[in-house]
C-alpha cells in the first residue's frame, strides 16, 4: 500500500519547505529589513539619562562660596497613573483649584504624553515641599519628586554681579551649535554666570540605563561602556570682598546708583554695587518668572547694572584727568596758576563758567576746591596748543591720552554687556557744528567733565587706579584664578599692565597731593576716615531727562591709602540733589575704612552707616512713574503694552537675549499693585510734575550742546 | 559495560540524536537568559533546581535516563502495547477532571510533586503509537471510508477531552495527525474540502455573514450560468452546486457563529479576531452593553501587548543579534511567558536573524531526517509513527514560531525541546527517542 503513495512525501517536504521559507522570509524583513522595532526596542529598553555636572561654585577674596549649588525639588507627574490619587489633598498643599489641576494635568499630556513625566508644578518652594514630603505616599506613583540642582547664593548679595541662569532659548541654541546644549537646560544669562559660562558649566554625561518592563531602572547598559562620564564646571576664586559688597548695596538702599571699587595693584574688582538691586536668590526658586516679572516692570531698572551700563557725564572727577594731559603735555607745570574772579572768562564773552571760590590756584589747590577756571585754562591750553596744527589734531590727541585712561572704549571687564561712554572726538564735533565751524569754546564744558562726556562709574574707579598706580592699569576684572587651570584663555588679558605714557612719579605726586586736599580739607571731607590717608575728588554732575533738568548726580572718587594704594574706588548717586561731598563721599568713606580695616569702628560711625542706609534719595520721577503704572494696571492691556516697553527697554539695555520674559508677561498677575519695594515718598517733595514712567541712564537726552554750559561744578 | 554501551548505541541514527541535543541545548542556553540578571551565581543555582534553568537542567537529566531506557527496550514492546497506552492516554486525561489542578485558567495539570503532568502533552505519543498500530493492521484498508473514520476517531478523540479541559491550543495540535493519515492513502479531496473550510473560515471571520451569503449565491448562479451545457447533459452538477452553495451558507450563518459563541472560550475567540484585526462580533450582547469601548479597548490592546513585544524583541536583533546576555528586551522582561511560549523571541535578540536561520535549519533539518527514516523503513507501524512525530514536530514549530513573529494568533503552543517545561520537553523526547529505537530495528519484521 504504501507503493502507492510514495510522491506524497514529496507533497509533505514541499509543505516543510514553503513553511520554512514563510519564517525565514518573514525573520529577514522583521530584523534586518525593518528598523522601527530597534527603535521602539531602544526606547523602551534603554534609558538615556543625561548627567548634569555640579557647576563650579564661586568664592571671593577670602574663599567664602559666594555661589555654589543646592538643591530643590520639582513635583512631576505621570497622567496615565493618577487615577485614585487624592487630587483634593494635592491641590490643597498646592493651593491651588481643580480648575487649575485638570489645566496642569491637560498641558502635561499634551506637551509631554498621558505616559511620561512631565513637571506638575517646577521648583517648589520649602513649605510645600515639607508639606507634600509628609503626604507623597498618597500620591504615588502618579506623582513623584524629582531633583533638581539650582544655583544658591550664600549670603544674598551681588546679583547683579554674579548673576543668575536662565533657560536656553532657541536664539542661545542657534548661536551655541556644537557646545551639548539642548532645550531646557540652563545657562548663564547675566553677570558672570554668563561670561564664564564655559567654565562653570563643566561638560555634561550620558548614561544609559537599561529598564525593565515596569519602567524600573535595572543595570547600566554594558557596565557602562557607551557612558560619558560627567565634568564638574570649574571653581573660581574672585577678587570680590563679599562683605564690602554687601556694605555697599546696604548703604546705596533707597538710592539709585553705584559704587565700584577696585584693587589697583591687580585690577580685581572689590565691589560693585548697582542700586537697587535684587535678592538674587528671587531668580532661583519657585515664582522665579513671577519675580523677573516683578523686577523688570520696576522703573527704577533693579536688573540694569549701572555699574557698567549706566553711562555719566563724570562731572569734576574728569578735573584729575585734565591736569594729567596738561603736564605732559607741558602746557602747565605743578605751579601754573591760575585766578578766578568768579568766572571762566577764557571764551570772551557769552556764558561764564562760576567758580565758587574766588581766588589764585595752583595745580594741588585747583584740585582741592574742584576750580572750573582752573581746569578750563589747561584744556584751553592743551587744545590750543600752537605744537599741533589744528584744534582738530590737538584734539585728537587730547582723545588719544583719554583712550589710554581706558576712557571711551569698553575696558574688557568680565562682567556682560559693558558700555563704552563717550569721548569727542573731531568727527563727532563736526557732525554736529560743521566741518572747522568749533572750537575750544564749544566744548570748553567738556574740561570739567560736563557736556560731551559720558563715562561708567567701573571707568572711573580704573581712572583712579591708573591715578593711584601712577601710570598703569589692569582691566578690572572679577575673577582672579580658576580651579584647574584657564583653559580657554579667559584671564590672560587680566595679567597685562595698560597705559603707561610715562608721566614722571612727580606729576603724579602733586595730583596725589590736590587729592589728598580734597578730603583733608577740600570738597570731600565728608569721605575722612581717621588714620587713613585717602585721596579723592567729588563731582557733581549736572543731568537732564528728556530735557528736563533733574537733581544733580553726586559723584565721589578716590584712592587710599596714598602710599600703597589698596583700594580704588567710585561712588555715584543719581539725583540726589545737593552737590557730590554730600552723599557720595560719606559713602565711600566708609567703604574704604570697611576694606581696609575690615570693619567700621566706633558708634558714630556705625549710625552713619544706618542713617546712610535710611536716607531715602529715591528721585521723584521714579514715584511718579509707579503711580502712572499703578493707574494704569486697572487696564490689562495697557499693562501689558507697558510691560513689553520696558521689556524692550531690558533688552536694548542688556543687550541680551531675555526672550522668557514673553513668558514671564502672560503669567503676569496685573490685578495686583505691583510691589516695587519702594519706600514711603519723602515729603515735601513735589512729584506731580513728571509724567514719564521710567528712566534708562544711558537714553538720557542732554539739552542742546550749546546751552551745556554749566556752572555749579564742585 | 563496554558491551552495554555496544547494545544501546549500535545502529542508531545518529545525525538525529545530535539534532536533538543540538537544540536541547540551545534551548536550556535561551531560558538561561531570559532567567540570568546581573550578579547571579551561575554554579550554585544551577544545582538548587529554584531556577526556571536549573530545572529544566533536571528535566534534561530525566530525559537522558527515559531515553537510555527506550533505547534499551524491545522494540516489540511500542508494537505490542499502544492500544493499552492509549486507553491509559485517555484515562489520565479524564482524571486531570478529578485530580486537576488549576493553571492559567485550563484544568490540564496533575500534579505529581516534583512537577506537573500535561497528560494532553503525553497522550501525543500513545495516540501517535495507536494510529500507527492502527494503520499497521493486516486487516486495515485504509481506502475504506470506514477505516478512515476509525483511525480520525483515534486521532480527534483527546481533541473533546482537551476542549472539556479549557486546553483548545494543545486540542489544534491532535490536526497534524491528518498528515501521517495523509501518507497513508487518506484521499486528499478530505484535505481540500478541509483547506476550503479553512479559507471560508477566514472570510467569515473578515466580513459579516449577510454580504458573505449574498456573494456567495452570486457566485453559485454564475457556475450555474458557465456551465449551462454541462447542467443540461447532467443534471447531478446543478444538484452539487446548490448542495456546496447551501452548506457554505449554513457554515458562514450559522455554524461560525455558533463555534464563536459557544464553543471558543471568549478569550480565544477574541484572539482570533485580534488577529485578523478585528473585535469580536459574536460577543454576547449584554457583555457588550456592560463593558465600555474604554475597556474593550484595553482588553484588546493587552492581547497585543504579547504579539507586539515579540516582535519587538525579535525585531531589535538584527542581523547579527545583540549578544548573549546583551539582549535589553530579554533583559527588561518586555516580552511575556518568554521562558515558555515565546522562548524564540530570545533566539531572535540575542542572535539575530544568523541565530534564527541556524535554529530553523536545524529544526526542518531534524524533520526531513525524520521523512528520510520514515521513508527507509520495511514497516508501515514504524513509518507512520515517524510522519507523526513529524507532524508533531511542524504542527508546534508552525504554530509556535508563526505566532511569535505575528503570522499567527498566540495560541499556548510550546516550541518543542526549547520551551521551559518538563511535560513538553519529555514528551518530545519521548517521541523522538521511541522513532530512534525502532529505526534502529528497521531490519527486523514490526507490526
Amino acid at each position: 500500500m504504501s507503493v502507492f503513495n510514495q510522491s506524497r512525501k514529496n507533497v509533505i517536504r514541499l509543505i516543510f519547505i514553503a513553511l520554512f521559507l514563510i519564517i525565514v522570509i518573514r525573520l529577514f524583513t522583521l530584523q534586518v529589513i525593518t528598523t522601527k522595532y530597534k527603535i521602539l526596542a531602544d526606547d523602551q529598553g534603554i534609558f538615556r539619562k543625561v548627567v548634569y555636572p555640579d557647576r563650579g561654585i564661586v568664592f571671593d577674596r577670602k574663599h567664602r562660596a559666594i555661589l555654589q549649588n543646592t538643591t530643590i525639588y520639582d513635583l512631576m507627574v505621570v497622567p496615565s497613573k493618577i487615577k485614585g490619587t487624592d487630587t483634593t489633598t494635592l491641590c490643597n498643599i498646592l493651593e491651588i483649584d481643580t480648575a487649575e489641576f485638570r489645566k496642569r494635568i491637560l498641558t502635561a499630556i499634551i506637551k509631554n504624553k498621558a505616559y511620561r513625566p512631565s513637571i506638575f508644578e517646577a521648583l517648589l518652594s520649602q513649605e510645600k515641599m515639607a508639606k507634600l514630603n509628609e503626604n507623597m505616599f498618597k500620591f504615588a506613583p502618579g506623582y513623584f519628586l524629582q531633583e533638581r540642582p539650582v544655583r544658591d547664593y550664600p549670603f544674598d548679595a551681588g546679583g547683579n554681579i554674579l548673576g543668575y541662569l536662565s533657560e536656553v532659548d532657541t536664539n542661545f541654541l542657534k548661536n551655541h551649535p556644537d557646545e551639548g546644549y539642548q532645550s531646557g537646560d540652563y545657562a548663564g544669562k547675566t553677570g558672570i554666570e554668563r561670561t564664564y559660562e564655559k567654565v562653570l558649566m563643566g561638560q555634561r554625561g550620558i548614561e544609559f540605563y537599561k529598564r525593565d518592563n515596569k519602567n524600573r531602572l535595572t543595570d547600566r547598559l554594558e557596565h557602562g561602556m557607551y557612558d560619558t562620564a560627567a565634568i564638574a564646571g570649574q571653581n573660581m576664586f574672585t577678587s570680590l570682598d563679599i562683605e564690602l559688597q554687601a556694605l555697599g548695596e546696604k548703604l546705596m538702599e533707597n538710592k539709585l546708583g553705584s559704587i565700584v571699587a577696585v584693587d589697583p595693584k591687580t585690577g580685581g574688582i572689590l565691589c560693585m554695587v548697582s542700586s537697587p538691586t535684587f535678592h538674587p536668590k528671587l531668580l532661583t526658586g519657585a515664582d522665579r518668572k513671577k519675580h523677573i516679572a516683578e523686577l523688570l516692570l520696576n522703573p527704577a531698572l533693579p536688573l540694569l547694572n549701572r555699574s557698567v551700563m549706566a553711562t555719566y557725564s563724570p562731572g569734576s572727577t574728569f578735573k584729575t584727568l585734565q591736569a594729567l594731559i596738561g603736564l605732559h603735555e607741558g602746557v602747565i607745570n605743578t605751579e601754573f596758576r591760575v585766578s578766578c574772579g568768579g568766572a571762566f572768562y577764557g571764551c570772551g564773552s557769552g556764558k561764564p563758567m562760576k567758580c565758587l571760590d574766588k581766588g589764585t590756584f595752583n595745580l594741588r589747590s585747583a584740585i582741592t576746591v574742584s576750580d572750573n577756571t582752573y581746569f578750563a585754562t589747561v584744556m584751553q591750553k592743551v587744545i590750543e596748543n600752537k605744537a599741533y596744527p589744528s584744534q582738530d589734531s590737538s584734539l585728537a590727541k587730547w582723545d588719544q591720552y583719554m583712550y589710554n585712561f581706558g576712557l571711551g572704549h569698553k575696558l574688557g571687564v568680565d562682567v556682560p554687556s559693558e558700555k563704552k561712554g563717550n569721548i569727542p572726538t573731531p568727527q563727532f564735533f563736526d557732525k554736529v557744528y560743521g566741518k572747522g565751524k568749533w572750537n575750544y569754546c564749544n566744548f570748553r564744558s567738556v574740561s570739567i567733565g560736563q557736556g560731551e562726556v559720558d563715562v561708567t562709574p567701573m571707568q572711573v574707579a580704573n581712572e583712579m587706579a591708573y591715578i593711584a598706580n601712577k601710570g598703569w592699569y589692569i582691566i578690572p576684572h572679577l575673577v582672579d584664578s580658576i580651579e584647574g587651570g584657564d583653559k580657554f584663555g579667559l584671564l590672560t588679558k587680566y595679567k597685562d599692565k595698560h597705559g603707561n605714557i610715562d608721566i614722571p612719579d612727580s606729576v603724579f605726586e602733586a595730583v596725589h597731593d590736590g587729592m589728598e586736599g580734597v578730603v583733608d580739607h577740600g570738597t570731600g571731607v565728608g569721605a575722612k576716615v581717621p588714620g587713613i590717608v585717602i585721596c579723592g575728588k567729588t563731582g557733581t554732575v549736572e543731568n537732564y531727562f528728556r530735557g528736563e533738568k533733574q537733581p544733580n548726580h553726586s559723584f565721589f572718587c578716590g584712592f587710599a591709602p596714598r602710599d600703597n594704594p589698596k583700594i580704588a574706588i567710585m561712588c555715584v548717586v543719581e539725583n540726589s540733589g545737593k552737590f557730590g561731598g554730600t552723599f557720595a563721599a560719606p559713602i565711600t568713606g566708609l567703604m574704604i575704612e570697611k576694606y581696609l580695616n575690615d570693619s567700621i569702628a566706633g558708634k558714630e560711625r556705625k549710625d552713619r552707616v544706618e542713617k546712610l542706609s535710611q536716607m531715602n534719595l529715591i528721585p521723584p520721577r521714579i514715584y511718579a512713574a509707579v503711580r502712572t503704572q499703578d493707574s494704569l494696571m486697572h487696564r490689562k492691556d495697557s499693562a501689558y503694552l507697558m510691560a513689553k516697553g520696558y521689556i524692550k527697554l531690558m533688552k536694548d539695555t542688556l543687550g541680551i537675549e531675555e526672550e522668557d520674559a514673553k513668558d514671564d508677561l502672560e503669567k503676569l498677575d496685573t490685578s495686583k499693585r505691583l510691589n516695587n519695594n519702594l519706600p514711603p515718598m519723602p515729603a515735601g517733595n513735589d512729584t506731580g510734575f513728571i509724567k514719564q514712567d521710567a528712566i534708562n541712564p544711558a537714553d538720557r537726552k542732554k539739552p542742546s550742546v550749546k546751552d551745556s554750559v554749566n556752572n555749579d561744578n564742585k | 559495560m563496554f558491551q552495554k554501551r555496544e547494545v544501546v548505541l549500535k545502529g542508531k541514527d545518529w545525525v538525529m540524536i545530535w539534532l536533538y541535543a543540538a537544540i536541547v541545548c540551545i534551548g536550556l542556553v535561551c531560558i538561561f537568559s531570559v532567567e540570568y540578571k546581573a550578579n547571579d551565581d551561575f554554579f550554585r543555582s544551577l544545582f538548587e533546581f529554584k531556577k526556571n534553568y536549573s530545572k529544566q537542567f533536571l528535566f534534561l537529566g530525566i530525559c537522558v535516563v527515559l531515553a537510555t531506557f527506550i533505547l534499551l527496550t524491545d522494540s516489540k514492546f511500542f508494537t505490542a502495547t499502544p492500544n493499552l497506552l492509549y486507553i491509559i492516554g485517555i484515562l489520565l486525561m479524564m482524571a486531570t477532571f478529578v485530580l486537576g489542578k488549576n493553571v492559567n485558567g485550563s484544568k490540564s495539570w496533575i500534579p505529581l510533586g516534583f512537577m506537573n503532568l500535561q497528560p494532553v502533552e503525553t497522550c501525543k505519543i500513545f495516540t501517535a503509537l495507536a494510529l500507527a498500530k492502527y494503520l499497521a493492521r493486516n486487516d486495515t484498508d485504509f481506502t475504506k471510508t470506514r477505516s478512515q473514520l476509525i483511525a480520525a476517531g483515534i486521532c480527534f478523540l483527546p481533541i473533546v477531552f482537551s476542549i472539556l479541559q479549557n486546553e483548545t491550543g494543545l486540542a489544534l495540535v491532535y490536526f497534524s495527525f491528518l498528515l501521517p493519515m495523509y501518507r497513508e492513502g487518506f484521499p486528499p479531496g478530505y484535505l481540500v474540502a478541509g483547506a476550503s473550510l479553512g479559507v471560508l473560515l477566514v472570510i467569515t471571520l473578515l466580513f459579516p455573514p449577510t454580504s458573505l451569503i449574498i456573494a456567495l449565491s452570486v457566485i453559485a448562479l454564475l457556475c450555474a450560468f458557465f456551465m449551462k451545457r454541462k447542467i443540461k447533459r447532467n443534471k447531478g452538477i446543478l444538484l452539487i452546486i446548490v448542495g456546496l452553495w447551501l452548506m457554505a451558507s449554513l457554515f458562514v450563518g450559522v455554524a461560525v457563529p455558533f463555534l464563536f459563541k459557544h464553543v471558543f472560550q471568549k478569550y480565544q475567540a477574541d484572539r482570533i479576531f485580534s488577529m485578523v484585526g478585528r473585535d469580536n462580533p459574536f460577543e454576547d450582547e449584554s457583555t457588550v452593553k456592560v463593558t465600555s469601548a474604554d475597556v474593550k479597548k484595553a482588553k484588546k490592546e493587552k492581547e497585543n501587548y504579547n504579539v507586539k513585544q515579540s516582535k519587538i524583541a525579535i525585531g531589535s536583533g538584527g542581523l547579527l543579534g545583540k549578544g548573549f546576555l546583551k539582549g535589553t528586551q530579554t533583559q527588561g522582561d518586555f516580552v511575556p511567558e518568554q521562558h515558555t511560549d515565546f522562548i524564540f523571541t530570545s533566539v531572535g535578540e540575542n542572535f539575530g536573524f544568523v541565530g534564527c536561520t541556524i535554529l530553523m535549519l536545524l529544526y526542518f533539518g531534524m524533520l526531513f531526517r525524520i521523512v528520510y527514516i520514515a521513508e527507509r523503513q520495511r514497516s508501515t507501524f514504524t513509518r507512520v509513527y515517524a510522519y507523526s512525530v513529524a507532524a508533531i514536530i511542524f504542527f508546534h514549530i508552525a504554530i509556535n514560531i508563526c505566532m511569535t513573529i505575528g503570522l499567527a494568533p498566540v495560541i499556548g503552543i510550546t516550541l518543542p525541546l526549547m520551551s521551559y517545561g518538563g511535560s513538553s520537553l519529555i514528551t518530545f523526547t519521548i517521541l523522538i527517542f521511541i522513532l530512534i529505537k525502532l529505526d534502529s530495528d528497521r531490519q527486523m519484521i514490526l507490526r
